[in-house]
């Protein structure tokens, strides 16, 4: 009797129940007058789409870093926002000083690999260094300690690049081959949006062979699912934790590269917005999950983008744009009441919750 | 073991210097403040009596102690700390040509508030900690100023702002009486670049974008009020976030609406977001204006080649003062470069107005002690009548609005601002 009432009826579920319904209801009701607005058109709409793709892709491949360290040490590196914004600034200084060699403009695909090569082992090396110095040392402390230190060390992060960089905005040169756009049916599509979204979905793949096919994801899967069953076992779980590292680092310094080649300014607290909405994204897709994170992350970059114009525009709301990131955030509010574990979420089990 | 006892006795030892400091300050601190004065005539039974009061208390500084000063600016920061720097330059310049005032050498303490109204809150409360700063050099983002002029109200230091320009904190209604500007009031920079737009460039229909901070979002209004009232139109009132990136959604919603022109009312990095993704959404050929935010090197740094023909408003050149030239020979030789953003001139007023004025009120007692009245400064700072600064014959109104109104407009032509209009 008294877990029935505790479950069903409880007034604060009715309230966030009712929170849910309404900021559902406002979505609705403003999709449906925006619509009859007519104020922009189909193709209008597709860019929105294309926009919010590569956003998208960008903040999927840092929620994958977010999603693996959690899958297998259940704690939120909050540092690895500013692990993508080192890819980026080391990326900026390979890309100036091939821009000024001329190598850049005439041999641009050797060059881009270069640099996204030479951003993408910084990246590792850093996250590594972070996994040893900062991370492991606690593996045995209670949750909250290696949180905070995160947070600590993704400052420390922060503030050491500022003080060897400066503060200065740093801008990426012009690439020839990622400048244009093509005509698709009277759509223009950026070719840059294209290629940035390409390359996230190839890494994502990759990622999703390497955790499935190859022994190494055999591993890593076994320490997510019981890390001291996977000792046992003979899985060398160390090992393990930092492949992890280097393959959220990895990616990381490649989204970082991939978002300065479209947003083409660097500057040292570049990390800290796309962290914190990668880390939504994560949750939205189910924290711990892998195509949760890809698909969250998507899910996200498009609804900043569509959401604004479409939600915002037939209420009567001025200047929408403003109100991005009140769009993400009840997203996240809206899933995590309808489904707390995320959209691809499994039910935690007593041992990982 | 051995490395705890070595940790334990580095602690002890700290914890003796930092007592041994603190032990140290002690005696000077009684000294600040209101109840200084009756100190000091305790100091001096034999010689005259020398009294000194003020309503708001009284600043004393001991013999031999400098004037201390507070600078605040955005010193860091996405594209705000070129134009911090800026102002911080133009304010060493001006401790530089007036090293001493009434025998005190003068000195700034530099705070970095950024550009935001937390940083402003907590650089100000910082400063009214201190009872021997005299005044305030500062803020620079009026986002930063709002929330400081109040702090500073409620304890009585003055401030003057080179860069604070939003109309609300010189409107009567709104007016802190301790704040104090050299820069002009938006009320003349949004009508003087929305009448250049309207009759030189012959724009009619304008969307306007702002960050959301108070100096970009009313320098858009008044802009807009400025340019409907000429005749033309708004077609669409747009904002975006400071540390967007991403601006192609907002664009292709102004897109829509087909302006002749960009009015964007914000800083440096969302502003050369604006001007190189228009290309991305076929909008390239729409011409883009901003105001004093965007007026630095660094915008035409960040933005590239799609800075060329972008359009700004800042201080006038041509009503500068007679000393202008010397300083900026001074600025090039100390710094090594040209002035990088519109404010350092602003600036150099701002702490000139400040040292005149205590000039003015400051008293030395027989003991040889500089004792300043806070509200005596500020009302000789309110007196400023006929002062000739750097940028101008400066004389404050009612409302603390000090500046001199002249505004010209620039344009980006081959890499650097040229003025095309002023």
């Amino acid at each position: 009797m008294q877990q029935l009432r505790g479950r069903r009826f409880s007034v604060t579920d009715l309230a966030i129940w009712g929170i849910g319904a309404l900021i559902a209801t406002a979505a609705i009701v403003g999709t449906i007058a925006t619509l009859r607005e007519g104020l922009y058109s189909p193709s209008d709409w597709v860019s929105f789409f294309i926009f919010g793709l590569a956003q998208g892709a960008v903040y999927a491949l840092i929620a994958l870093g977010y999603t693996l360290v959690y899958g297998i040490l259940f704690m939120i590196n909050f540092a690895h926002g500013e692990i993508f914004m080192s890819g980026a600034y080391i990326g900026y200084f390979v890309a100036r000083a091939f821009d000024r060699s001329g190598f850049l403009d005439n041999h641009p695909i050797p060059a881009l690999a270069i640099i996204f090569l030479v951003a993408m082992s910084v990246s590792v090396s850093l996250a590594v260094a972070l996994e040893r110095i900062a991370y492991r040392p606690l593996r045995r402390a209670p949750r909250l300690v290696p949180l905070i230190t995160a947070i600590g060390a993704s400052l420390f992060l922060q503030y050491s690049f500022r003080g060897l960089f400066g503060t200065s905005i740093k801008v990426y040169p012009d690439v020839r081959i990622l400048k244009g756009s093509w005509k698709l049916g009277g759509i223009t599509v950026l070719r840059i949006h294209v290629i940035v979204f390409v390359c996230a979905v190839l890494m994502m793949a990759g990622l999703y062979w390497l955790v499935q096919r190859t022994k190494m994801g055999k591993a890593m899967r076994a320490v997510a699912e019981d890390r001291d069953a996977a000792a046992l076992m003979g899985i060398d779980v160390d090992r393990v934790i930092v492949n992890t590292f280097i393959v959220g680092g990895a990616l990381a310094g490649a989204g970082g590269v991939l978002f300065a080649l479209y947003n083409k300014q660097v500057i040292h607290t570049m990390g800290f917005i796309p962290g914190i909405k990668a880390f939504t994204a994560a949750v939205l897709g189910g924290i711990g999950n892998i195509p949760g994170a890809m698909f969250g992350g998507l899910f996200l970059g498009i609804f900043e983008s569509i959401g604004p114009p479409l939600f915002f525009t037939g209420l009567g709301i001025p200047s929408p744009n403003q109100l991005k990131d009140v769009i993400a955030f009840s997203m996240l509010v809206l899933v995590l009441i309808f489904r707390p574990t995320g959209l691809f979420g499994e039910v935690l089990t007593e041992k990982k919750a | 073991m051995r490395s705890r006892q070595i940790l334990v006795s580095v602690l002890v030892l700290l914890t003796l210097v930092v007592s041994a400091c603190a032990g140290a300050q002690a005696p000077a601190a009684p000294a600040a403040g209101e109840k200084a004065a009756p100190a000091a005539e305790k100091a001096t039974p034999t010689a005259e009596k020398f009294t000194y009061e003020d309503e708001w208390g009284v600043v004393v500084v001991p013999k031999g102690d400098p004037i201390r000063l507070g600078f605040v600016a955005g010193l860091s920061g996405a594209g705000i700390d070129v134009l911090g720097i800026d102002e911080q330059r133009g304010a060493e310049l001006a401790v530089k040509d007036k090293p001493e005032v009434l025998g005190f050498p003068v000195e700034l303490q530099v705070e970095d508030a950024q550009c935001s109204a937390e940083g402003g809150q907590t650089v100000a409360n910082k400063l009214v900690a201190d009872p021997q700063i005299v005044a305030v050099v500062g803020h620079m983002c009026s986002s930063s100023c709002t929330p400081a002029s109040d702090i500073y109200n409620q304890n009585h230091y003055t401030m003057v702002s080179p860069s604070c320009t939003a109309p609300s904190l010189t409107a009567p209604e709104t007016h802190k009486p301790i704040f104090f500007r050299t820069a002009w009031n938006d009320k003349i920079q949004g009508p003087a670049a929305a009448k250049f737009a309207y009759e030189k460039l012959g724009v009619r229909k304008v969307a306007t974008i702002h960050d959301g901070s108070p100096y970009a979002e009313q320098l858009g209004q008044e802009f807009a009020k400025a340019f409907e009232k000429l005749g033309g139109k708004i077609v669409a009132r747009e904002a975006v976030n400071v540390g967007d990136t991403d601006m192609r959604p907002v664009l292709t919603r102004i897109k829509a609406a087909n302006p002749d022109m960009i009015y964007w009312s914000g800083f440096v990095a969302e502003g050369a977001y604006i001007a190189v993704q228009r290309a991305d959404v076929d909008m390239q050929n729409v011409i883009m204006m901003g105001a004093d935010g965007i007026r630095a090197k660094a915008f035409i740094e960040a933005a590239g080649d799609a800075a060329e023909g972008v359009y700004a408003s800042a201080a006038s050149p041509a009503s500068a003062g007679p000393g202008m030239e010397a300083f900026l020979k001074a600025y090039k030789e100390t710094y090594g470069e040209e002035p990088t953003a519109p404010f350092h001139a602003h600036a150099y007023d701002a702490t000139m107005m400040i040292l005149n004025a205590i000039e003015k009120v400051g008293k030395v007692d027989p003991d040889g002690n500089l004792h300043i009245g806070r509200k005596a400064l500020r009302d000789a700072i309110a007196n400023t009548k006929d002062f000739q600064g750097l940028t101008g014959t400066i004389s404050c109104d009612a409302n603390g609005d000090c500046g001199v109104g002249a505004v010209a407009i620039s344009k980006v032509e081959n890499g650097k601002w040229v003025v095309v209009s002023e």
